[in-house]
């Protein structure tokens, strides 16, 4: 952030959706997701990647690619012109989602427009991730647990969470405000929602936000302990809910101001109208039995946008799959839109929960939902809940208008977020 | 608007006792002074340091809750990750205990806060290296020049653990001199003034990897500049060299640092310049009350 460059906070500054950029385990691009979604295909399977003994025991959803695939989609190569293949895969993910989302909005960063115009651009990285560079930790640790002055340094250079913002930022040629965000789960929907900000108080022009997270043995084997990972594939919201399937991939989407907007060829895919954090206050990991943190953001991130919640089209759940979350979201649901609700579905369906990625890659469903006018499935739904008066929608809904989407992430340590995203 | 530092909670090495090798331990104080002893047991240390300095921060407020809780740190719950991790590779990721992974989140202090306090306000948690307290600081600024809390709890935290101690020093962190350090320190800023403020917060600023991109020096007079001052109207200017052998080096450091220049008497405009492995640079403009 530049010296000399005092806030000057303005409430209702629109903030426009100018790029996307998207990986996961049903497409390693924004359109072959778009084509999954609309299509019904799940992208859990067994273990390919990932080298755990629980390899049959649980489906995972996992990017379709090597770690040496994933580096070649990069487009970098080294000074011996070999792809980054040693590069944690979460700072992988992340570059192959950020550069998309970058290259989607028409921005130019490096190359293409003056430089004049370059150095007006105050462009920012607000990136989300839960365990940074874990991936290669585990393997640096396994040496170093035998002997501290064994296992290769090179392995932790990313251990830190923002390490992998920091070289994601570096290859994108970003610099002028880096930061990280780590609230577990809703790690990336609070990165959306500080980067809105930082463009509100009018320290920044644009900003990438999203987060981004690789499948490790470190969070498998910590879920498995809480009991709470599916041995099926998820049933979000389903009276038979058995857990979570975790997943893996990134997502980001380019924030712009109203000045920048109007500077960029393509029109904006939506506007994000509304946020809010707020802390349930109840448990570590559990959340309250009525969701109250829940109710308290989609209660203020529709106070934000100035919204009823008569008006919002299609509300993207948090919808893990596990009976906790499933149930006290859908009951601060309950409260909050009770006796019409919009319809509503889990894409974690779809792509697994990807923990410090989810709100980045929701906050791009969101988006193309309400730019295309399209409502995706909640996947393998059968029964309702007893305890809630509604059910997820279970087809693609393509003949309706979708102007407004509520995205809900929630986490660990009781960290609740809202967004809304709107036509532009 | 004028953001007002109206309270301080720190922990931090004791400045009377000489460094362990190339090392600088926090004192830690009588928890059961913060917090009930049933969870004193459950906590890691850099959760009751962070949540005790927390709690001597309000206090020192007489406030029961603050409107927003904001935390950075850039290593998080290490000594939960380091056991999780171990147990994984030790017992081939057999029969492992939940407890130490739901208290490995580096959100861990900033919710245990929140459950403590029951404040289902605004909660964020900032993990970019020698930035994490700066963004926080941020955070909480936007939210009261947002008219969004009228007070914001932040900290700034970061420990040591023998294993990363063994790992910073084989990256060579402490070859030229630097000691290693921790500590956790938190604020109360308002937006309005009690009469009884340590300080006013005038502005922040930060600079990735200046080197490559900008001048620190012009960056200095630029940052004055904003406020119409020159380096010869700041009183004392507050660099790593004049705090850190007292806290050591630790990403967070700066929130010492800024601990360092609210309680101070006698400077008036005190400039606070951290620069963490010349990576993150950041300045701080602190006018005294």
């Amino acid at each position: 952030m530049s010296a000399n460059n005092k806030s000057v906070y303005i409430a209702n500054k629109p903030i426009y959706i100018a790029g996307l950029g998207l990986i996961s385990a049903i497409g390693n691009d924004v359109a072959k997701n778009l084509h999954a979604l609309e299509n019904g295909q799940a992208g859990m399977q067994a273990l390919q990647h990932l080298d755990t003994v629980h390899r049959s025991a649980f489906p995972v959803a996992e990017v379709k690619a090597s770690n040496e695939e994933l580096a070649t989609l990069t487009g970098l190569t080294d000074d011996d012109g070999r792809p980054p293949v040693n590069i944690s895969r979460t700072a992988l993910l992340s570059l192959v989602a950020a550069k998309e989302a970058l290259e989607s909005s028409g921005l130019q960063i490096r190359g293409g427009t003056s430089r004049s115009q370059r150095r007006q651009l105050r462009l920012g990285l607000v990136s989300a991730n839960t365990v940074g560079g874990m991936d290669k930790t585990e393997h640096f640790f396994r040496h170093f647990l035998n002997d501290p002055q064994k296992g290769r340094l090179s392995e932790v250079i990313h251990h830190e969470c923002g390490s992998i913002t920091e070289w994601v930022a570096d290859q994108l040629g970003i610099h002028e405000y880096i930061t990280t965000i780590n609230t577990a789960c809703s790690s990336s929907a609070n990165a959306l929602a500080f980067a809105a900000r930082l463009i509100r108080h009018g320290y920044l022009d644009a900003v990438v936000a999203g987060g981004t997270d690789s499948l490790t043995k470190f969070t498998l084997n910590g879920f498995n302990t809480l009991m709470i990972l599916d041995r099926e594939y998820c049933t979000p919201f389903d009276e038979d809910r058995k857990g979570l399937n975790l997943g893996e991939g990134a997502g980001y989407v380019v924030l712009v101001s109203e000045q920048i907007a109007a500077t960029l060829q393509s029109t904006p895919f939506c506007r994000l109208s509304g946020y809010c954090n707020r802390n349930d206050a109840y448990h570590q990991t559990a959340s309250s039995p009525d969701g109250r943190g829940s109710y308290l953001a989609m209660l203020g991130a529709l106070e934000s946008s100035g919204l009823q919640p008569s008006d919002i089209d299609y509300i993207n759940l948090h919808g893990t799959g596990t009976t906790n979350n499933d149930l006290a979201e859908g009951l601060a649901i309950q409260r909050l839109f009770d006796p019409k609700y919009p319809p509503l579905s889990s894409t974690k369906s779809f792509t697994g929960h990807t923990l410090g990625a989810s709100g980045g890659i929701e906050a791009v469903f969101s988006a193309l939902s309400v730019q295309k006018d399209i409502i995706y499935p909640n996947l393998r739904f059968q029964t309702p809940m007893k305890e809630l008066s509604f059910t997820p929608e279970t087809s693609l809904v393509k003949d309706k208008p979708v102007k407004h989407v509520l995205s809900n992430s929630f986490g660990f340590g009781g960290n609740c977020s809202s967004l809304i995203f709107s036509k532009p | 608007m004028k953001i007002y530092i109206r309270s301080i909670g720190n922990i931090s090495p004791d400045p009377t006792m000489p460094p362990t090798g190339n090392r600088l331990t926090a004192a830690e104080p009588d928890y059961t002074a913060f917090i009930d002893p049933k969870s004193i047991r459950r906590m890691s240390r850099i959760v009751k340091m962070g949540v005790a300095a927390a709690y001597q921060c309000l206090r020192a407020a007489n406030l029961s809750q603050p409107d927003a809780i904001v935390t950075g740190t850039a290593y998080g719950c290490l000594e939960d990750t380091g056991i999780f991790l171990s147990q994984l590779i030790r017992q081939q990721e057999d029969m492992l205990s939940p407890t130490s992974f739901i208290q490995s989140t580096h959100n861990t202090v900033g919710a245990q806060i929140a459950l403590m306090l029951q404040c289902t306000g605004y909660n964020n948690t900032f993990v970019h290296r020698g930035f994490s307290f700066e963004s926080a600081l941020l955070d909480g600024m936007m939210l009261l020049r947002e008219g969004a809390a009228q007070s914001v709890l932040v900290g700034g935290l970061d420990e040591i653990t023998a294993d990363s101690h063994t790992i910073l020093e084989r990256f060579g962190l402490y070859k030229h001199g630097a000691i290693a350090g921790e500590g956790a320190t938190f604020f109360l800023l308002t937006s309005e003034p009690s009469g009884k403020d340590y300080a006013v917060l005038d502005d922040l600023a930060t600079f990735y990897k200046p080197a490559t991109t900008t001048d620190m020096a012009a960056n200095i007079r630029s940052f004055l500049s904003g406020h119409s001052l020159k380096m010869e109207d700041i009183d004392l200017v507050l660099a790593g060299a004049a705090f850190k052998h007292l806290c050591g080096e630790y990403p967070t450091a700066s929130a010492f640092a800024l601990a360092m220049a609210a309680g101070m008497t006698g400077p008036k405009r005190i400039l606070i310049h951290n620069s963490y492995l010349d990576i993150h640079h950041s300045l701080m403009l602190v006018t005294k009350c």
